[in-house]
């Protein structure tokens, strides 16, 4: 079996990053006018146009808006005329950079465009995302997404890995640090201890425990070649970036750790040297718990400095956002290596994994 | 620099108006499992599963991938979903060839599918949205316009659409795995059936079915099964805005550029000539005529003549549609890939009864949308 080896794969630059506030709920604009400033935002960064990338991928999901095709309309926040080579995938943002990244390391073209976008506050998160469940014997039962987290959740302090008092500490700290981030819609410096006097939403859960409802949009440009160097002076690269599923069947795994995102990190080298920093796709308390050691990381990493999707979660986004924010902490000089990583699916079943480094 | 790609697998299940038989996850095992004989692979060879389908609502399960992964061997593997409307079969080979074209992985599977019977399509195209006109026709209503406008454009007559819908028919009893088998199909029995969108009639039109496509893309020195690999000459992709003043739906400018760029790869620079063989999109009758003019194989206005001459027929220079194509069988979300896996069996000699003799170069099209997606392959016997 062939891996995409540190030393096979073509370096590729995050070479702009922008994202639109995070808000509960964005009622005065549709997706195309929440799209257009992010777009106009992370060409401007870098002082480009849409006829200096050669390929446009995006991700977003039809559930959320209620209709099908709504990529379709999305496209004009880009405006593909003269036509334009493009692909669209039904998954987070994060997934359409790694489809944008492989058409990168063909060598044929050197930049691309990728957007993501999710208005979550147009229908009811819970009952849309049990539709992700096996139509047949799961879904019909609506499964609520904070029901199965709080599974996984006992699992956890049943394997005596963590407490309800490591859940608060982590929601605390996470939304202390979105205070330093102006796109953040939860920012609070509240206590551990007072956030634990919350009663329970879905035992062991609290509020503070489960991300909030979000209405966001996010874009990225990717850069190989001389538009690399071009369009930075000190590029940040992608040097792995791996992704790998789990099985739907919630009873079939444990549920207290995360072998996929453990592939993933091994497969993407994230062991090959130190993680300064990750921002971690991790929409409940506990998940960070879980990731964190699937990545190998120890308490010296700075974890989810944005706040992390606890500080905002707009859903098919909110992957593409943490490798945003990792490729802003290498480009401010804050580090020099970072771990971004997304995940789709109930209790974290499908994990991406991408390493980022400075120069 | 990009590696050479092959098919070396293909599978694909019977196409039916019901397929009650089996959940999804069994639909999409059947091609799947076929494709993976087809080239002599087991499920641990595969390094990499990539699927595509229309809009989720078509059967109410939001990122199937999700429920899938076990059901296609993928589970400790990358697993991808691709959506790009009714090209996304032949986006979803594409997305996996360049998984394998960028020396990343060595064999991909990729599997398209649709279960019509467990939704209604035609509801869920129509879901209203805000400050959008209502497509509560289904998609014939929407291209219906688009149609008449090409039959005054180019003075073609009325019954060219009623040929394509016969020939297409007549294809689909060579192919065992067609939705549709109309043994006595002619000229006056399409005349005779209800108008459904003017100037279409109901066997102008493609049937709801439920159906998967597989296909196993592997690189070069990965090759494996009987059969001869079909090598990928060139892959393309190509959208543009869904209203503007200044668009052409007839002939749209993403599938002239999408055409040049594919034919540019594979050293085309005389599609009817040089193309043994064409798969193309042709859910309604009359986008034979109009793809024919679009990709370049007659000048503009000429499509219908062509298809009048028989030019297209399975027996004439350039056989289009010989497995009896959308008209015949419309998984929507594989109907896509279902072209790109057909001319792929043609450049193999897999394709038993509708096997163009001596096919050694194919043309496998999709679209999607408003006509405004566009995906393409070229497939050879030859090493590129």
């Amino acid at each position: 079996m062939s891996a995409a080896t540190a030393s096979a794969v073509r370096p590729v630059s995050v070479a702009s990053f922008a994202q639109a506030r995070n808000v509960r709920r964005d009622e005065e604009h549709n997706e195309v006018e929440m799209l257009m400033p992010v777009i106009a935002e992370v060409f401007g960064n870098i002082g480009i146009t849409k006829d200096d990338v050669d390929f446009i991928c995006s991700g977003s999901s039809d559930y959320l808006i209620g209709g099908p095709f709504s990529f379709v309309m999305a496209l004009d926040a880009v405006g593909v005329w003269p036509p334009r080579s493009e692909s669209h995938v039904e998954m987070d943002g994060a997934w359409a950079l790694y489809e944008a990244w492989v058409l990168l390391q063909e060598g044929e073209i050197d930049a691309a465009l990728v957007y993501s976008f999710g208005r979550s506050s147009l229908g009811d998160l819970n009952e849309i995302l049990a539709l992700q469940l096996d139509p047949y014997y799961m879904a019909p039962l609506w499964p609520d997404p904070v029901s199965l987290a709080a599974l996984q959740a006992r699992a956890l302090i049943d394997a005596g890995k963590a407490t309800e008092a490591d859940f608060a500490a982590i929601a605390s700290r996470s939304r202390r640090d979105a205070l330093g981030n102006p796109n953040a819609q939860v920012a609070k410096d509240i206590p551990a201890d007072t956030l634990l006097e919350e009663p329970y939403v879905v035992s062991p859960l609290r509020r503070h425990t489960l991300p909030p409802i979000t209405d966001g949009a996010a874009a990225i440009v990717l850069a190989a070649g001389d538009k690399a160097r071009q369009w930075s002076d000190k590029p940040v690269w992608i040097t792995g970036f791996d992704h790998r599923i789990e099985t739907h069947a919630l009873g079939a795994r444990d549920l207290t750790t995360s072998p996929s995102t453990a592939r993933a990190a091994e497969r993407a080298g994230v062991g090959d040297g130190p993680v300064h920093v990750a921002e971690i796709h991790v929409p409940y308390a506990h998940q960070e718990i879980i990731v964190k050691e699937a990545l190998g990381l120890d308490d010296s990493v700075a974890v989810n400095p944005s706040g992390g999707p606890l500080a905002a979660n707009p859903v098919m986004s909110a992957g593409l956002i943490r490798i945003g924010e990792a490729a802003a902490r290498i480009a401010s000089g804050e580090a020099r290596r970072a771990v971004a990583h997304a995940t789709s699916g109930p209790c974290l079943q499908q994990n991406l994994v991408c390493v980022l480094e400075g120069e | 620099m990009a590696e050479r790609c092959a098919v070396i697998g293909v599978g694909q299940t019977h196409h039916k108006a019901k397929r009650e038989d089996v959940s999804i996850a069994g639909l999409v095992r059947e091609a799947a499992k076929m494709a993976l004989a087809d080239a002599d692979l087991t499920w641990s060879d595969i390094e990499a599963v990539v699927i595509g389908k229309a809009p989720d609502m078509f059967e109410g399960n939001m990122m199937p991938e999700i429920y899938l992964a076990p059901a296609l061997g993928a589970v400790g593997k990358p697993m991808f979903r691709v959506h790009t409307a009714g090209s996304v079969g032949g986006s979803t080979a594409l997305v996996a060839a360049h998984l394998v074209k960028s020396g990343i992985h060595k064999r991909v599977l990729t599997v398209a599918y649709e279960k019509q019977s467990d939704s209604d399509a035609m509801w869920a195209l129509s879901v209203p949205q805000p400050f959008a006109a209502p497509l509560l026709a289904g998609a014939g209503g929407y291209f219906a316009p688009h149609i008449r406008a090409y039959m005054r454009r180019s003075g073609a007559p009325e019954y060219i659409g009623r040929m394509v819908a016969v020939k297409d028919r007549k294809n689909a009893m060579r192919n065992p795995y067609a939705h549709l088998h109309l043994a006595d199909i002619d000229m006056k029995m399409v005349e005779e059936s209800m108008m459904l969108w003017d100037p279409l009639r109901y066997l102008e039109a493609c049937p709801s079915s439920d159906g998967a496509a597989a296909m196993v893309l592997a690189a070069e020195d990965a090759i494996s099964g009987s059969y001869p690999p079909a090598w990928i000459h060139g892959t393309a992709m190509r959208s543009e805005p869904t209203m503007f003043a200044g668009r052409d739906q007839v002939n749209p400018q993403a599938g002239r550029d999408c055409s040049a760029d594919v034919y540019a790869q594979a050293g085309i620079t005389d599609p009817r000539g040089q193309i043994d063989v064409a798969e193309v999109y042709v859910p309604f009758s009359w986008y034979e005529p109009m793809w024919l003019e679009n990709l370049g194989f007659c000048e503009l206005g000429d499509g219908w003549k062509l298809t009048e001459s028989g030019a297209t027929a399975f027996d004439g220079d350039i056989p289009w549609n010989t497995s009896g194509g959308v008209l015949s069988s419309n998984p929507i979300g594989a109907s896509g890939m279902l072209r790109f896996l057909e001319v792929a069996m043609q450049v193999r000699g897999q394709a038993g009864e509708h096997q163009v003799d001596g096919a050694r170069l194919a043309l496998g099209q999709a679209y999607g949308g408003g006509s405004q997606f566009f995906s393409m392959w070229v497939v050879g016997s030859d090493k590129p």
